[in-house]
Parts: structure tokens; C-alpha cells; sequence
């Protein structure tokens, strides 16, 4: 595919005699949603953390915008263009919450032109920038995530399960947020568990099982895959 | 405060030391002076990597007494000028941060410090068996009787210091309000989160490491000079490494007027008990110091300024 965005091929990443992601293959073209689920241990987060530079990996290769990003540091990465929120919130706790967009603006800003105080107001933080995050709920705590990772102007966004844990309505306003950010150009990968979240945010969906990707395609067709039915429910 | 009123209260310092060194006549408060500004400076080194960054140094009296012997080594071969052995003991020193921070900067908290304690071990052996430097048995230096600048050679140094401590607290402001210091703050929080948001954390770490072990060297060089008599067990002393440790931590450690408060406050307190308690109540008074403040005041002086000041608000 000439057109995409990200480009991983063959991506395997072993833990001593464990494979947990076995010749991994995803595209993802520029502006497209992608969802990525799987059950618990399928390596959704190891592929996530091999993409951003977390994680070596042991064979294939990760590429950006055409160029080869593997072997790159994680902040070298980002620098690029590749953003990534993490699973659990991990905000800078004694910084205020502005001066966590701060850093990313400092360090990767790539020229960006929104402010902080913009992309607070975006994000629903309008109020908060001279809060700790410390101060902010769990919700707030996620927005925080994902506005630092924006502040960054990442070309590709890589949301790791954004919405674990959050109620309803509140899972409803982070959707709305992702599809906003997706509308202004940004590329976004979303890990989710929330099956609602992930068919009404994904273009296409790719399922991972035990380390393998067993399905790839259009939202409706991947969830009545047998593979993937299997992985869920069992045979 | 701005930085215009910095700069000037800094000058102003210097000039009032100088002037006030002019006044005096006992050459006591030079020996006091000193001491203070000397821990000025290496807790405000420390500071840098410890406070800004996170990263706990144990190894304080190994970058301190390397200065200091470069110091020795030096003016024994060619009987170099006071300034040139400070950045010749500033550069070693600096040196010896970048070796052990390439070697040490992956492992993370505790193991960090170990390895830094390690170090001041190693250090300490080296210095020991080094016979041009006296070796085990210590090193006489000939203190010159009079300053280059007229007065005491002691009153000398104790400018000398001075002028180190103003300019080593500028530099940690200036790296404080910087792009390198919310670097280094976002590393001190969350060194996985800092990485994905685009900052060199080796990078700045290493920086963070040869800044703070360059000016501990520079700390170090006078030293022979001040004591006249230098030995292992004196250079590498562990209160060096205790103090400096403490004195950011009661007085604040995240920002640049922690370490100084917490340096004025422990070397005064120190030196008051030495003159009129006993020597050796020293530690113990720090200590119990050091204690209180974690229990009590974990942010230091200035953190519970700030939190009296949020609270009246």
C-alpha cells in the first residue's frame, strides 16, 4: 500500500521462549481509524509498546511515512510523528496540568500552532491548566493523556485503551474526542476492550489472538469471523 | 522573582561578602563562610540531578574529593593558580560524571544510588593507594599566606567560594526555568512518559549528571588549600555525602532556593553544636533533622512555605 500512514511487517517480539506477537502485518492509511482488539493477553499492548519504541523486536520492521522507524528511540519516534496515550495514566504529577502539554510541546512540538490553552479548551480541561493532575479524576486524568499526546502534533495517534474503566457517558465523550481529532487529520489506532466504543470508532478492525493476527477488515465482517468468535467465546 | 532582581540580589551578595570580608578582622568567620558557601554549592550540584531529575547521588564526596585531589596532584607538579585548579578539578570531575553516568543511567531508582555509593567506594580506594598524593597518609598543602588580592589566602578562598556558590545557584535557576528543566521534570514524574513525549531522557540525564558532577569538582579543588592537611579519610568523609544529601531535601529539593536554605540552615545548626556542643553531635544533628523534615515536611522549607501561602488563600 503506497498510501499508508504506518506500515508494520512480520513484526515478531519474543520474551525468552515465549512468541507473543508471531509475523505481524497491519497498514494503516493516512486519516484511517483503526481498532485493534483481542482478548486479554493476545499482545495488544506489547504491539503497542513495539511500535513506540518501548519494546526491540526481534524480526520485521515498523516504517512511518515511508522511512523505517525500528530501531529508533521511543522519543525519536514521537518526534516523527507517533503518538502514544498509555493504558494507565501516567501524567507528569508535579507538573501542573498545562505544563504537562508543555513538555511535548518543547520537546516534539513539530511545528505545531495550537496553544496549550487550546487544546485544553479542545480536550474539556479549559479550567484546569494551573490544576495538579494529581487534583483531576479518572476521566480528566484521560483527557489529560490523550491532550499530551496531541501536544506532540503526532501524525499517527496511538490510543491504548482510553476508556478502561470509564462509565457510559463518559467512555461517549472520549469517542467523540477521538472522532474530532480524527476529522482534523490525525491517523488514530485505538486499543479497546468496549466492543460499543471500537464498532462505532473503527473504519476497519484488526483482531490479535495468542500473538497472531487472525482478522483484519471491515468492523461487521471481523466480528462474525470464526477465529475471532472462537477467541471470545470458545469453540 | 524576576530575573533582573536575581541577577542584582546575586551581585549584590558577592559585593556584600566582599565588603563585609574587608570589616572583619577574625579570620574564624572566613573558616565559617566558607563552609557554608562551600555547601551552598554542593548542595545546589546535587540538586540538579537528585532534585531536577530524580536521581539520588551517594557518591557526592567521590566527585568532591576528586577535585580536590586533582587539586593536590596538580599544585604539586606545577603550582598552578587557584582558578585553574578549580577547572582543572571541575573538568576531571565532569569527566568522571560522564563515565559513570553512561555506565549507570539505565538502572533506575535505588540501583542508581547504589552504583553511586559504589563509586565513592572505588574512588576512595584509588586515592588511598595513590602514593603522589600522599596516599594513605595525607597530603600536606602549603597554604600561602596571603591572597593574590591582597588580605588572608583564606579570605581569598572564601571570595573564591563565593563566586562559585552565586554562579552554581544561577546555573540551577536558569536550567530550572528552562526547556532542559521541565525536561528533566518530566523525567523526575515519569521517565516512560517523558520518553514518549519526545524528551532525550539519556540524553538530559547524562547533561543532568556532568553538570552537577562538574561543579562538585569545582567544589572540591579548594579544599586542600583550606584544610592545609588532606587525607582519604577527610576528602571522601561520609558527612560530605549525608549533608549534601539533607540539605536539599529539608530545604526543598524541585527548585533552585531549596538547596540554599537547606545548606544555610544545616551548616549553621553544624557549626554552632561543633563550637558549643561537640564535634561529634554533628551527624546526629542532621540526622534527626533529616528525619523530621520527611516525616513532617516532605517538600522541604519551601514546600511548606507554599502550602501555608495556598492555604491563607
Amino acid at each position: 500500500m503506497s498510501d499508508a500512514l504506518l506500515a508494520v511487517d512480520g513484526l515478531t517480539k519474543r520474551f525468552g521462549g515465549f512468541t507473543a506477537l508471531n509475523d505481524i502485518s497491519v497498514s494503516v492509511g493516512q486519516g484511517e481509524r483503526l481498532g485493534l482488539i483481542g482478548p486479554n493477553g493476545s499482545g495488544k499492548s506489547t504491539f503497542v509498546n513495539c511500535i513506540s519504541g518501548t519494546l526491540p523486536i526481534d524480526q520485521g520492521s515498523v516504517t512511518l511515512g515511508g522511512a523505517r522507524i525500528d530501531g529508533l528511540a521511543p522519543h525519536q519516534r514521537t518526534r516523527l510523528g507517533l503518538a502514544r496515550s498509555f493504558q494507565l495514566p501516567r501524567p507528569f504529577g508535579s507538573l501542573t496540568v498545562a505544563e504537562n502539554l508543555r513538555v511535548p510541546m518543547l520537546y516534539a512540538g513539530r511545528g505545531g500552532t495550537d496553544t496549550e490553552a487550546e487544546l485544553l479548551e479542545m480536550v474539556g480541561l479549559g479550567g484546569k491548566a494551573q490544576q495538579r493532575p494529581g487534583d483531576l479524576t479518572q476521566v480528566e486524568m484521560r483527557k489529560l493523556e490523550l491532550a499530551r499526546a496531541m501536544a506532540a502534533s503526532p501524525r499517527l495517534l496511538v490510543a491504548d485503551e482510553a476508556m478502561a474503566g470509564l462509565s457510559n457517558s463518559e467512555v461517549d465523550e472520549i469517542l467523540v474526542l477521538l472522532l474530532r481529532l480524527n476529522e482534523q487529520g490525525v491517523t488514530i489506532v485505538l486499543i479497546e476492550h468496549i466492543m460499543r466504543a471500537v464498532m462505532a470508532f473503527s473504519q476497519r478492525l484488526v483482531c490479535l489472538v495468542a500473538g497472531r493476527k487472525v482478522a483484519d477488515g471491515d468492523p461487521q465482517d471481523v466480528i462474525r469471523n470464526d477465529d475471532v468468535l472462537k477467541a471470545y467465546l470458545g469453540e | 522573582m524576576s530575573n533582573l532582581r536575581f541577577w542584582a540580589c546575586g551581585l549584590l551578595l558577592v559585593l556584600t561578602g566582599w565588603l563585609l570580608g574587608r570589616l572583619v578582622s577574625n579570620e574564624y568567620a572566613f573558616f565559617a563562610g566558607y563552609s557554608v558557601l562551600q555547601y551552598i554549592l554542593l548542595a545546589t550540584a546535587w540538586n540538579i540531578l537528585g532534585g531536577y531529575a530524580g536521581y539520588v547521588n551517594f557518591g557526592t564526596a567521590a566527585f568532591f574529593a576528586l577535585g580536590a585531589y586533582v587539586s593536590v596532584a596538580l599544585n604539586k607538579m606545577y603550582a598552578l593558580p587557584l582558578p585553574v585548579l578549580i577547572v582543572a578539578g571541575g573538568v576531571a570531575s565532569g569527566l568522571v560524571g560522564l563515565l559513570m553516568g553512561s555506565l549507570t543511567l539505565k538502572l533506575r531508582g535505588v540501583f542508581f544510588s547504589i552504583a553511586t555509593l559504589a563509586l565513592a567506594i572505588v574512588s576512595q580506594a584509588v586515592i588511598t593507594n595513590w602514593e603522589y598524593v600522599g596516599g594513605a597518609s595525607g597530603a600536606y598543602v602549603l597554604r600561602p599566606r596571603m591572597g593574590p588580592l591582597g588580605g588572608s589566602y583564606i579570605e581569598y578562598l572564601f571570595y573564591t567560594m563565593l563566586v562559585m556558590a552565586v554562579a552554581a545557584v544561577a546555573l540551577a535557576r536558569t536550567i530550572e526555568r528552562s526547556k532542559v528543566g521541565y525536561g528533566l521534570s518530566a523525567i523526575r514524574d515519569d521517565e516512560l512518559a517523558a520518553e514518549a513525549s519526545g524528551v532525550p531522557t539519556l540524553k538530559l540525564k547524562l547533561l543532568a549528571t556532568v553538570a552537577s558532577g562538574t561543579l562538585m569538582g569545582m567544589a572540591g579543588a579548594p579544599l586542600p588549600f583550606y584544610v592545609a592537611y588532606l587525607d582519604p579519610p577527610s576528602a571522601f568523609n561520609l558527612a560530605y555525602a549525608v549533608n549534601t544529601i539533607a540539605m536539599p531535601l529539608v530545604g526543598g529539593t524541585g527548585t533552585w532556593i531549596g538547596p540554599v536554605l537547606g545548606a544555610i540552615l544545616l551548616t549553621v545548626v553544624q557549626e554552632t553544636a561543633m563550637v558549643t556542643i561537640s564535634s561529634a553531635a554533628n551527624l546526629l544533628i542532621v540526622g534527626l533533622l533529616m528525619v523530621g523534615f520527611i516525616t513532617l515536611a516532605p517538600n522541604g522549607i519551601v514546600g511548606m512555605v507554599r502550602s501555608l501561602r495556598e492555604g491563607r488563600k
